[in-house]
């Protein structure tokens, strides 16, 4: 019991660590925030007619929660460099030496890196309002930040494994940009699943990313490509397989 | 308090450390000395559970480093070579979170923590940030750091590198103090040999990862013939300038070149 309690402790201190850490860069804090709206009113207003006359309706609305999703995909891949810092700096042999479990040390910090994402997230939500997003229902907002989180720590969790791998913050956001970029145009962020190419619409349904856009969106908005349960499943299983792999290729680091 | 018995440690067919036996006596001060790349840093990496030995026992305080490293880890601080402070902390989140890893009771937290900022003169500095802080600064408050879950023993790997004398003398002070006071066992690496003369119970001499020497500084420079440990350091590990620590990948291509001949 008294063991539980004291893992327990510290993921809480890692993920407040964290947190602590993001709210204190103020820079980090705003330019993320700016990358997505840009997207969004570059994509949002330019394709906005041409859209309507396919007859698929409010285009800003449909963009909106891809958005979002983007913004916060970037920041929880954008973790990993926390953990390369990290070594560079040297404090992660203070809690490598710490008398807790390798898992703990992982957990906390993408449980963190998670939360700080989602906050990105909803800061960019609010944002979406001003340029013209509606709300379907109040009552999808609780799946949609489910869906959110979900997808935030899946992609901390992968941009912490791919981190292991580096020892400079040089390489780094080359890697990510390299992954997250198909990652994010072939998730039906941008473009409606229906009446793709064959071939391509399989890409897309081997992308975990696809069910995460597919559960946000449907939650805001009210209309799903796949049934919402099915989302949750993929994205969920998703999810724990990319911790446990994390908790892995952790558990290999050596100083 | 510390027993090591046949390490070795070898990287590919590079042997870093190659079968060293030594003890620390309780409540002595131990200085592990050595050229740049002899082996001091993967030796205490090995006795702090970083790094894995390849062959060989290591206990600490009674425990098994391989097998009981929850038991170990409560038995010692360190402070490492380089700085392993979070920056963008303060002085007092630094501890804090150290306090919480460590386990510490919620009650006892604070109360320790600024005893032993007390101790270190950080007190008035517990609400700046770690970025902010000189050199000497961040050195004592990891000596702090690390003292704090009460540890039998204290690794310094090179404590004083790069300070000034005056913080340097400070930082000896203190630890001296811990050991006569508390009797905490302190094993210690460092390249200014006049710490380990003035501070050290006893001595050891590595190089090319073997031990080439071991005992009292006086035993050391009788045995040597010597007036004082710098010139018994250079009797016995030779005039020729070692390059810095090579890395895996200088390894890799040291042996690239003996598959090629």
């Amino acid at each position: 019991m008294e063991k539980i309690k004291h893992e327990i402790a510290t993921i809480y201190i890692l993920w407040l660590r964290q947190i602590k850490r993001h709210l204190r860069s103020k820079p980090r804090l705003l330019m993320s925030i700016f990358q997505p709206i840009l997207f969004l009113v570059a994509f949002g207003f330019g394709f906005k007619n041409i859209y309507a006359q396919a007859g698929q309706g409010n285009y800003i609305n449909f963009l909106a929660p891809g958005i979002v999703v983007m913004s916060v995909v970037f920041s929880a891949m954008f973790n990993g460099i926390g953990l390369i810092t990290d070594k560079q700096f040297g404090f992660l042999k203070e809690t490598l030496v710490a008398p807790i479990s390798r898992f703990s040390i992982i957990f906390g910090r993408t449980l963190g890196g998670a939360t700080v994402a989602a906050i990105q997230g909803i800061l960019v939500f609010l944002v979406t309002f001003l340029v013209g997003f509606k709300l379907a229902s109040f009552s999808g907002l609780f799946s949609a930040f489910l869906f959110m989180f979900l997808i935030a720590l899946f992609f901390t969790a992968l941009g912490t494994s791919l981190a292991t791998f580096f020892t400079d913050t040089q390489a780094f956001p080359l890697i990510i940009n390299l992954i997250v970029m198909p990652v994010f145009f072939l998730s039906g962020a941008l473009f409606p699943l229906e009446g793709l190419p064959k071939g391509f619409a399989w890409l897309l349904k081997l992308n975990p990313l696809t069910y995460g856009v597919d559960g946000f969106r449907g939650s805001l908005i009210g209309e799903f490509h796949q049934a919402i349960n099915f989302d949750f499943l993929v994205l969920g299983v998703s999810v724990l397989l990319v911790l446990v792999l994390g908790s892995w290729l952790f558990g290999r680091v050596e100083n | 308090m510390i027993k090591v018995n046949n390490l070795i440690k070898k990287f590919n067919s590079f042997t870093a450390v190659d079968d060293i036996s030594f003890r620390v006596k309780k409540e002595s001060i131990f200085a592990f000395l050595g050229p740049n790349g002899a082996g001091k840093s993967t030796t205490i990496k090995m006795l702090v559970t970083l790094l894995k030995p390849t062959k060989g026992q290591l206990s600490i305080n009674g425990f098994d480093v391989l097998k009981e490293s929850v038991k170990v880890r409560n038995s010692f601080g360190i402070v490492f070579q380089d700085y392993s402070l979070d920056d963008e902390l303060t002085a007092y989140e630094n501890m804090y979170f150290h306090s919480v890893v460590y386990g510490l009771p919620a009650g006892e937290r604070k109360p320790k923590i600024d005893k032993l900022l007390e101790l270190v003169d950080l007190s008035d500095r517990r609400k700046n940030l770690v970025k902010k802080f000189s050199g000497g600064m961040k050195r004592r408050l990891e000596i702090a750091r690390g003292l704090l879950h009460e540890p039998d023993v204290l690794f310094l790997d090179e404590p004083t590198l790069g300070l000034d004398p005056q913080t340097r003398n400070h930082i000896w002070d203190y630890i001296k103090e811990l050991n006569k006071e508390k009797g905490l066992t302190v094993f210690f690496t460092t390249h200014y040999m006049e710490e380990a003369e003035r501070y050290a119970d006893e001595i050891a001499i590595i190089d090319h990862g073997k031990i080439v020497a071991r005992g009292t500084l006086e035993s050391l420079k009788s045995k040597t013939k010597t007036n004082n440990l710098e010139e018994a350091f250079l009797s016995l590990t030779g005039y020729d300038i070692r390059d810095e620590n090579a890395g895996s990948i200088e390894r890799m291509r040291l042996q690239r070149k003996k598959w090629k001949r």
